[in-house]
């Protein structure tokens, strides 16, 4: 159907009102091709990176060091398949399906969240990542509980519940580490030591060099700044870190009594850049995993479409 | 964690204790093998199946290993010779095929037994099997389904669940040899595995396989200590952590 001119403007001013109003966008209302197309964008690149995100972590389920953390941690990696489920269903309400977003993936031409191209070393890693790097994905998703797209925004509330349980548990891993013997307190202080900077890297570029912020904003897509949320952060973590009995590892870090914020250190830009361009420790490891899995499992998602393509007519009578 | 205690034996006899390592060994064995799926699976939807599968089994692992000892401790610090897991468990995950025909066997086998096992007030076991069981019925339809889409999916899942049926074929008769302190009708649970198996196979269109159920001597003993080359690697990754912190609390 094409729509003409004036009849364009008409629906533009409708869905601006709404924005305005703070009302949800629903899939079948009109919203500019452009809403649609950043909103495909962030919410691909947000599913991306909970599959991508399972794999740091997945790397230690066979080595967890008690059966009561194995089942946490099995738990928490299979959580993150499903935020992706959530979210590739979001995406579908846009018009655009899993599989072509998983080829973009796999063709490196739909990015996910760099973070994931550090290297879990050892398994106080998991519990860094639980409270940094969930940490940090909650103070950057919960705005987003209020975005104006309607089914993104419920997909939020439910992830955001399940994150924050995540953070929970990689504190209290470790809690249970760094008061554990003297080994185990050393492996949590070079975790967070390793995951401190990347996890201030997640919040994305600072506000002037940030491509995407302003129209964002505009259509509250996104609700804060990227240095705004990264301030939030720190001040978060910074008394968690000493209730852990942990250090951050940033000499410049210290309370401002003007500011009412923590000040903290220069971030290294050049390594988010790198990271980003394909050059961190895993960014080849992950993109390969994730393509030798798909490509690997091709033959059975075929044998799936097939079989219910003969089966299409009896539905439900397989148990005669 | 705090086991649940079944009431008629807080502290199982020696006999129960084997019981429940035997039981608890094959579901903390198979929770690991499909923990080793994870970001791995052909599609995102058995990332979250595999995983629940895999956390059912975890969880009954450490309510019965925990009625014989410290579930750490029995996990973590026993030589593979203590482990008392039929061989089928302890198979490598191969391709997604053979982790289907490994569900399959074991889950009906598992299903059968913890339904006798529930329906036993005497057994120590019943308190545990009767909830177990509800979970176990859904890894069987899992394996079931799936056994059937890829049978009567493609030429080649049809050639590839074939192949994985044949293969793991040989370790299905150790499920029912005896069980020290398991007092099941052990005639009941093979016709009823071979029952149930037979109709899951033949509603693929797949073939029954029809070597011996049991190999070599090798074949048949994880239930007295002697496992497959590939569990010991297994256990080597599993325990390498908890063995390098000795005492440590996690
Ligand atoms: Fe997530
Ligand atoms: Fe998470």
């Amino acid at each position: 159907m094409t729509t003409t001119a004036p009849e364009t403007g008409a629906l533009e001013a409708v869905f601006e009102a709404a924005v305005a109003a703070d009302e949800r966008i629903e899939p079948r209302d009109w919203m500019p091709d452009a809403y649609r197309a950043t909103l495909v964008r962030q919410i691909a690149q947000h599913a991306h990176s909970e599959i991508i995100g399972m794999q740091p972590e997945a790397n230690w389920i066979t080595r967890a060091p008690s059966l009561r953390r194995k089942a946490i941690l099995m738990a928490k990696v299979q959580d993150e398949a499903g935020h992706g489920l959530y979210l590739y269903s979001a995406a579908e309400t846009l018009g655009t399906g899993r599989d072509e977003l998983l080829d973009k993936l796999h063709a490196g031409r739909q990015r996910y969240s760099s973070i994931f191209n550090y290297p879990t070393l050892t398994w106080a890693d998991v519990g860094a990542i639980g409270w940094l790097v969930d940490g940090a994905a909650i103070t950057n998703q919960v705005p987003l509980c209020r975005c104006s797209y309607g089914p993104y925004a419920r997909a939020m509330v439910r992830i955001c519940k399940e994150e924050s349980f995540h953070q929970r548990q990689g504190y209290e891993l470790l809690l249970a580490l760094s008061r554990g013997t003297e080994a185990q307190h050393a492996m949590a202080q070079d975790a967070v030591n390793r995951w401190w900077w990347p996890s201030l890297m997640m919040f994305g570029p600072p506000d002037d060099e940030s491509a995407h912020s302003s129209q964002s904003m505009a259509w509250k897509i996104k609700r804060h700044s990227n240095d705004e949320l990264r301030q939030r952060f720190v001040d978060i973590c910074v008394p968690q870190a000493e209730s852990l009995g942990l250090t951050l590892p940033d000499p410049d870090l210290r309370w401002n009594e003007e500011r009412g914020h923590h000040d903290f250190g220069a971030i290294d830009w050049d390594e988010f850049h790198e990271v980003l361009r394909g050059n961190g420790p895993c960014n080849e490891q992950r993109i390969t995993q994730r393509r030798r899995a798909h490509e690997e499992g091709a033959w059975v998602r075929e044998a799936a479409a097939a079989y219910a393509t003969k089966h299409a007519a009896e539905h439900g009578e397989a148990t005669a | 964690m705090t086991a649940s205690v079944p009431t008629p034996a807080t502290v199982p006899a020696q006999a129960h204790a084997t019981a429940a390592l035997s039981l608890g060994d094959d579901a903390l064995v198979l929770s690991h093998r499909l923990g080793e799926w994870a970001g791995h699976a052909p599609v995102l939807e058995e990332e979250v199946a595999l995983a629940n599968i895999a956390l059912d089994l975890l969880g009954q692992a450490r309510v019965l290993l925990s009625l014989v000892g410290d579930e750490d401790e029995l996990a973590y610090l026993r030589e593979e010779r203590a482990f008392r897991n039929v061989q089928l468990v302890e198979q490598p995950n191969g391709d997604f095929a053979h982790t289907i025909a490994r569900q399959l066997y074991f889950s009906v086998y598992q299903q059968l037994l913890y339904e006798q096992l529930a329906a036993d007030a005497g057994s120590p076991f019943a308190p545990i099997a009767a909830k177990a069981v509800k979970e176990v019925a859904y890894h069987r339809d899992h394996a079931e389904h799936w056994t059937l889409r890829l049978g009567d999916g493609t030429p080649e899942s049809h050639s590839r669940m074939q192949r994985a049926l044949d293969a793991l074929w040989r370790f299905t008769g150790e499920l029912f040899e005896p069980v020290e302190g398991l007092s099941v009708d052990r005639d009941a649970l093979r016709d009823g595995w071979l029952t149930t198996v037979t109709d899951a196979i033949r509603r693929a269109t797949l073939t029954l396989p029809d070597g011996p159920q049991i190999g070599a001597w090798t074949a048949g003993a994880g239930r007295q200590g002697i496992h497959t080359e590939p569990f010991g690697r297994m256990l080597a990754e599993m325990q390498h952590l908890h063995r390098s912190h000795p005492g440590a609390t996690w």
